[in-house]
């Protein structure tokens, strides 16, 4: 156990072995996204209620899902870089947090798009959209506080502290926001809530997910052995990789 | 299949300016992340390699090189 | 025989000096305790005029006026809650001790409390008529204010502690610190809301008791580790 966490951080070894996990992660988040957007755009009946402007959920519910855990995961970076000192681990969370950001923006674009033919306007304060802008103001945090140190390990130490200290609020603010929702706007149609979707309809959601899953770990995979290659410039190891590849 | 033809696919029912916006931006913004990391990581090589030159060329260490300048503008190694 | 002797006490006479020390450099700088009061009343003397004088108006919206403002008002002393002490190196001192520096932290910021949250509380009922917020809600909103402010200064803390190093961390703190206020901000509002309304208010206030205990329990920690990380880096 410790011996593979100890592993897990050398750099050397997390590049050569992230090389030849990204590939699958890749094939597998293509084909899946494809087949979810086929399945989901073409083949999936249009909803009852809201026609054929429901197939949106189909890239919501995905960004949203990939909003909230990207955060989740940035903190757990944190949480082991802060025990364990694994450099990876805040390499990871470093990349994690620019891609979370885009994905709680695709959430909240999507979502503002779809209140048009759903309630009539560009932007309601709904629970889920409002503690999506939340969210993304928790990450511009991050980021902006990772920016402003001068040194990297105290920027790396302080952003981990405050995605700690994000995670543990976001249930509360989750919470707290939706409890304000319903106290102001009693029994309005939620875009999301909805009695049992038939199969046809959450198969390709499921799809969906798991592809934007898929991209997020490769991409991080791929922006994490970057990140590696310019933390660790001037080993060896690195030197000899460049002049391979060249 | 819920259309009958590309048209009525097209127009998703009179939905198909929201359906296609919020897809497109999505597709987009995905498509996007993978260039800028695919360019990261070229970037990121060349210069590498760059260095690997310069450090040949001068016959000495690369370890003495400057460190590579960070694309995002963020810190130095402290 | 050691040497240098443990000063007599514990993390008590610790506690207790960096309560007092701050209490008297404080009162010192009277006009740093004043700002955030004055800051307040110009904000809530800002709404009227930018919105309409209508009472009626002002009423429905004053439970949520007085909580924003109050908590901006907050915001604006989080600022200097460390930053006289980094720069003197007093901090470091702090730091250096070799009591639980989790519990010094907690000290200053109760100070902070006392001299930011609970004037504010006491302030807004004052700044309520003036809002003519309705009759009945005005000891809520001192409570709400007082419990709510307790909990900003604790989770206000902790963006102090992780921006005191930097030079302008004044707009980052606000970036950093705005979004876990909402929570607090809710219960409060809400609580004077549901006195105007003539609904139980003991279900809010209890919510803002439970932030505050969360706040008091977790908060410590992290702030002793970001003045750490702003202190070593």
């Amino acid at each position: 156990m410790w011996a593979f966490i100890h592993k897990l951080g050398s750099p050397k070894w997390f590049y050569g072995i992230s090389a030849r996990l990204s590939p699958w992660f890749w094939a597998a988040a293509v084909v899946l996204i494809l087949v979810g957007s086929a399945w989901g755009l073409a083949f999936a009946p249009a909803d009852y209620q809201q026609g054929n402007s429901f197939r949106i959920i189909y890239v919501h519910v995905p960004a949203a899902f990939l909003a909230q855990s990207i955060f989740v995961s940035m903190a757990v970076a944190g949480f082991i870089f802060m025990v364990w000192k694994i450099k990876i681990a805040d390499m990871a969370a470093a990349m994690m947090a620019p891609l979370g950001a885009a994905m709680t923006f695709v959430a909240l674009f999507s979502g503002a798009v779809w209140g048009v033919p759903t309630w009539g306007t560009w932007w309601m304060w709904d629970a889920r959209l409002t503690s999506m802008l939340i969210l993304l103001f928790l990450y511009f945090g991050v980021i902006a506080l990772r920016g402003a140190f001068t040194s990297r390990d105290s920027a790396s130490r302080a952003a981990s502290v405050l995605a700690m200290v994000g995670v543990i609020n976001i249930p509360i603010i989750k919470y707290s926001v939706d409890w304000w929702y319903t106290l102001h706007q009693p029994a309005t149609f939620s875009v999301t809530s909805r009695p049992a979707m038939p199969l046809e309809m959450w198969a390709p959601l499921l799809i969906m997910v798991l592809g934007f899953y898929c991209f997020f770990i490769a991409v991080t995979l791929m922006r994490t052995r970057s990140e590696i290659l310019r933390r660790e410039a001037s080993k060896r190891w690195v030197r000899e990789l460049a002049e391979e590849v060249s | 299949m819920a259309f009958d033809s590309l048209s009525a696919f097209l127009a998703m029912g009179g939905h198909g300016v929201y359906v296609w916006a919020a897809w497109g931006v999505t597709g987009l913004l995905l498509v996007g992340v993978v260039i800028h990391a695919r360019a990261e990581r070229r970037a990121l090589l060349r210069d590498l390699r760059r260095r690997a030159r310069r450090a040949q060329y001068h016959g000495a260490s690369g370890a003495a090189a400057p460190p590579i300048s960070h694309q995002e503008g963020r810190a130095r190694e402290s | 025989m050691p040497l240098f002797r443990e000063p007599e006490g514990g993390a008590g006479v610790a506690i207790r000096a960096t309560l007092k020390r701050d209490l008297v450099l404080m009162m010192r700088r009277r006009s740093e305790v004043l700002n955030p009061l004055v800051f307040f009343a110009l904000v809530i003397t800002l709404f009227p005029i930018g919105i309409s004088p209508d009472p009626e108006l002002l009423a429905t919206i004053a439970p949520g006026l007085l909580w924003v403002a109050a908590l901006l008002a907050a915001l604006l002393s989080l600022d200097s809650l460390f930053r006289s002490d980094y720069d003197d190196g007093s901090l470091e001192q702090l730091l250096l001790s070799p009591q639980p520096l989790p519990a010094l932290a907690l000290a200053k910021v109760a100070v902070h409390w006392l001299l930011t949250g609970l004037p504010l509380a006491l302030m807004a009922p004052l700044l309520g008529i003036m809002l003519s917020l309705p009759a009945g809600s005005y000891a809520v909103l001192s409570l709400s204010l007082a419990l709510g402010t307790a909990s900003l200064s604790l989770i206000g803390a902790i963006g102090a502690a992780l921006t005191v190093g930097l030079s302008r961390g004044g707009v980052l703190l606000s970036l950093l610190v705005l979004p876990l206020y909402i929570p607090v901000l809710i219960f409060g509002a809400g609580a004077v809301q549901a006195a105007i309304l003539g609904d139980g208010v003991s279900a809010h206030l209890a919510i803002l008791g439970a932030l505050l205990a969360v706040a008091l329990s977790l908060a410590p920690w992290a702030i002793a580790a970001s003045l750490r990380i702003s202190i070593n880096g």
